[in-house]
């Protein structure tokens, strides 16, 4: 069934971004292919107008120099103009090097020259400006073209060229040499889906980036079997607000746009993008969950400035959307009533506020990048706009596994895509296979042999599992943080953590458990939720020491564990890592103290290694456990606090819990 | 320090000049025998400690006050009274040292507001907003959308503007300013009130202003970092006389300037 697919999708004769576009400016003639909203109105480009801007930018640059086998640099933010340039590039047998625009100059310079780029498209002054000062460093770049003129002007024009002058060679080259068009679409032809069709570089947590080389047929392939798995025509609508240079953008709003024939709009700036899309109303949507978190923290806040009628229909209704609008948008029996008040609600509550997210005609919209919290992600779903998970790579043009329609669960992310097989290694590592899998990282064969294995699979870097119920895959934590009890169960520390986590009362979780017999896990309470629990509960108390071992705090965090514990045993792999022993910290963790990274990472082993005494009690059967550590104030002197601290052992539990409840 | 564009200000010829002003309020001397000039494409600073007299100097160019000696010069003509309006038509445009906008209008209608002096096509017409009443407003539009996008406020287009922060209320004074294509352009405190990264923005933007469109730039300012940096020339005045005028550095080493910002024992 597979061959069968590559089969049809191969057969289909355009297997090059430039031959798609010429092939859509035939089929999709006068069709919308891009917008920009400049100076207020919405520009429309149709896809022949598109082709006839590639091909004199094409031809442009192939005027200043720029040869089959070059890179091309191409630095912004989302504009037509960039995305035409990696496609004028395309057509000369050029690659596009897309670089994200927010990199400070140094990033910039290793990535040109990595890349080899000759030629650099810039968005405006200040990305010329970042060129400009690391320029002595930059040994191959001939040329630097910007899209925005502004402030431009009295720069030395020496190397630095108007895009649109570069497009304005094109017809003068025509009237020079009548050949051109001939040459310019034999140059196309030349071009084979197995070519080298853009390099990403990837910002990599550790060491510098890597640049992750895929070829039309990787890109054009994976997009084709994207449209089919979520039903895409050419009608959807996107919005193009996402790093060029991020591989979710260049699939979304590039490859998928070219083998759909769907529009691309382009926002007037980056802050106007919620605007943007409300006039829009876009039908396919992608963004990391920090952007559905910051829509649900801004709704929330207006609705506590909103009038007490307003706010009492909002909380009722959305109360109603929680319980019955996920069932309703899978398609699932519920009762009249329910569907009536939804019903309801839906025009009194849920259409305007998908109005005003812009997501009125959203078909399907998409969240990766990171795990999104449940109830953020259920909160959308509830509204009635497909929101679904999904889990890709650069190193696999984006696609691995994604949530099919009506088959959402919140933590899991999904079946594998079209196409895609995956497994996982003895170490709980995803591995994955798919025609999306990369070429290679560009100049590094050391890095590609530690990412490919010998048989073709692909390391994640992810530890995951398949739930068995529903064959979908859940991440669980980085691969090298996995370890293992002494009896073999995964222990997945960070899986274990966040779902401590996700009670309020618990602001950070470290947990033990490889090469151990049993997990146990250290908290800290979150001052603020308990101090206010505590608040309305008559507990008294002086200091964050004396809460955090208060006896009934200890009670209440318990019964977490005991909630975490149930929900671990529903999972068949996860079942042996339940949590026996816990403690809580008499003190905060602080980056200040090194326990916790900048970003706010637990640091495991620095902790283990600070609270030796605490982890050995945890291990020794001991009720309490004492020690002093070392702690540093504001002013950045160093004290020492004694602290003596309770045990508790937790049940475990081996009755699954009821589903969805413990989340 | 910044680039010049193709104007050379130290060979421009006067757009304003103001000769041995003196302006009084019953009793009280607001400004003595002041004479300065404005040279095209050049942004003038007007500095001075509280209460030396800047903003009726501003008030005075803009014929919001009469002074009762002392001679105007604009675009080479001698001007004895001008009503603000007036002026507005002879193309001098400003900002107010407390943003006066249309607090309840969009921050487009009240950009919108300032092409109003350029509005040709009769009121009958403007009402029914057809015909060469629509045309003009287009053309009228498409100005005020250029001035949007070159002053990075699109996002709030369509927003009240007594909802907008501080910082941005400032920036839509500038842009209705700006509507009216002023060939001297007051500005009064353009930075009062603002954080450091909203000074740094509207800074560049004054440059831009004058660099992109030629305007020339009066401006009065506290800041003294961001007047050394702006500013060709700076003109002081300390209990409305004027003490000093010159460039940026003979300003900063200059004595009566230094005594009177830091105050001596009189």
């Amino acid at each position: 069934m597979q061959s069968a697919a590559r089969g049809e999708a191969l057969a289909q004769a355009a297997d090059t971004f430039p031959k798609l576009l010429i092939q859509n400016a035939k089929t999709l003639r006068g069709r919308p292919a891009m917008r920009h909203k400049d100076l207020g109105i919405w520009q429309t480009w149709t896809w022949d107008a598109v082709l006839d801007e590639v091909r004199v930018l094409s031809v442009g640059l192939a005027d200043l120099g720029l040869r089959r086998g070059d890179k091309v640099a191409i630095v912004g933010t989302n504009r037509p103009r960039l995305y035409w340039a990696m496609c004028a590039a395309q057509a000369l047998g050029a690659v596009p090097v897309p670089i994200y625009a927010d990199s400070v100059a140094d990033e910039m310079a290793y990535v040109l020259e990595h890349a080899e780029a000759t030629i650099a498209v810039a968005e405006d002054q200040e990305q010329v400006d970042k060129i400009l000062s690391i320029s002595d460093r930059l040994t191959r770049l001939t040329h630097i073209l910007y899209d925005e003129p502004r402030g431009l002007r009295d720069y030395d024009h020496a190397r630095l060229q108007w895009i649109t002058d570069v497009q304005a060679r094109g017809p003068k080259k025509l009237a020079a040499d009548p050949n051109t068009p001939a040459a310019w679409l034999d140059s196309v032809a030349q071009g084979q889906g197995s070519d080298l069709a853009v390099i990403l570089y990837t910002s990599g947590t550790t060491g510098r980036p890597k640049g992750v080389m895929l070829t039309f047929d990787n890109l054009i392939i994976s997009a084709r079997n994207g449209n089919r798995f979520d039903d895409l025509g050419s009608d959807e609508e996107v919005l193009a607000y996402l790093p060029l240079a991020w591989v979710g953008d260049h699939l979304f709003s590039y490859a998928q746009s070219y083998t759909a024939g769907f529009c691309v709009n382009c926002p007037e700036a980056p802050e106007t993008v919620v605007e943007d899309r409300r006039e829009i109303g876009t039908t396919y949507a992608f963004a990391p969950p920090r952007i559905y978190e910051n829509l649900l923290t801004l709704t929330m806040v207006r609705m506590q400035d909103a009038g007490a009628l307003k706010r009492a229909m909002f909380h009722y209704f959305i109360g109603v959307a929680r319980r019955w609008g996920e069932k309703i948008l899978d398609r699932e029996s519920v009762p009249l009533t329910a569907r009536l008040l939804y019903a309801l609600g839906n025009v009194l509550v849920y259409g305007p506020l998908r109005n005003r997210y812009g997501l009125s005609r959203i078909r399907v919209a998409y969240t990766a990048g990171e795990a999104i919290g449940p109830d953020i992600f259920r909160f959308y779903r509830a509204l009635g706009i497909n929101l679904k998970q999904l889990y890709g790579q650069t190193e696999a043009s984006v696609y691995i596994t994604a949530q099919p329609d009506a088959e959402i669960y919140a933590e899991s992310v999904g079946k594998p895509n079209i196409d895609v097989d995956i497994r996982i290694a003895e170490n709980g590592e995803v591995q994955f296979k798919s025609p999306g899998v990369f070429v290679g990282y560009y100049k590094d064969p050391d890095r590609t042999r530690e990412t490919k294995t010998d048989d073709g699979w692909v390391r994640t870097g992810d530890a995951g599992l398949i739930d068995e119920r529903t064959g979908h895959l859940k991440i669980i934590d980085r691969a090298k943080d996995v370890g293992r009890l002494n009896d073999g169960t995964l222990f997945a520390p960070k899986y274990l953590e966040n779902k401590l986590k996700f009670y309020p009362n618990i602001r950070e979780a470290v947990a033990f458990g490889d090469k151990r017999d049993f997990v146990t896990v250290m908290l800290n309470i979150d001052p603020v939720a308990v101090g206010s629990w505590a608040e309305r509960n008559n507990v008294v108390y002086g200091t964050y020491q004396e809460l955090a071992a208060h006896p009934l705090v200890y009670d209440m965090l318990e019964a977490h564990v005991r909630e975490v514990n149930q929900s671990l045993a529903a999972e068949r792999a996860m079942a042996g890592a339940q949590i026996r022993r816990v403690l809580i910290l008499p003190k905060e963790l602080d980056a200040d103290d090194g326990e916790l990274t900048r970003t706010m990472k637990v640091r495991r082993g620095l902790i283990g290694e600070r609270y030796a005494p605490f982890v050995g009690a945890l291990y020794d059967g001991s009720k309490e456990a004492s020690i002093a550590t070392e702690v540093t104030f504001e002013d950045g002197r160093k004290g020492v606090i004694n602290a003596r601290v309770a045990i508790r052992d937790v049940a475990v539990s081996d009755q699954p819990a009821e589903m969805g409840k413990a989340a | 320090m910044r680039a010049r564009g193709q104007v050379d200000v130290a060979a421009g010829e006067a757009i304003l000049s103001i000769e041995n002003v003196s302006l009084a309020f019953g009793g009280v001397k607001a400004l003595t025998d002041v004479s300065f000039d404005i040279r095209k494409g050049e942004i003038r600073a007007i500095i001075g400690p509280n209460g030396a007299g800047k903003t009726s100097m501003l008030n005075v160019i803009n014929g919001f006050y009469q002074p009762q000696q002392g001679k105007i010069t604009f675009k080479g003509k001698p001007r004895t009274k001008m009503r603000p309006h007036e002026a507005a038509r002879g193309g001098i445009a400003r900002t107010f040292q407390n943003v006066a906008l249309f607090r309840g209008m969009s921050a487009l209608d009240n950009i919108m507001a300032g092409r109003s002096l350029a509005m040709h096509v009769n009121f009958f017409w403007q009402l029914l907003r057809y015909g060469p009443a629509m045309a003009e407003e287009v053309a009228h539009r498409r100005r005020v959308e250029e001035i949007i996008d070159f002053l990075e406020i699109a996002h709030i287009r369509k927003v009240q503007v007594g909802r907008l922060p501080y910082g941005l209320q400032k920036r839509v004074e500038l842009g209705r300013a700006l509507a009216m294509e002023p060939e001297l352009l007051l500005l009064d405190e353009p930075m009062a009130g603002m954080n450091l990264e909203e000074k740094e923005d509207m800074s560049r933007f004054i440059i831009d202003v004058n660099n992109q469109f030629g305007t020339t730039i009066a401006l009065i300012e506290h800041d003294m970092g961001v007047v050394m940096d702006l500013s060709d020339r700076v003109v002081v005045l300390d209990y409305g006389r004027k003490i000093a005028d010159g460039t940026p550095e003979q300003i900063k080493s200059n004595q009566a300037v230094i005594d009177a910002y830091l105050g001596v024992a009189r």
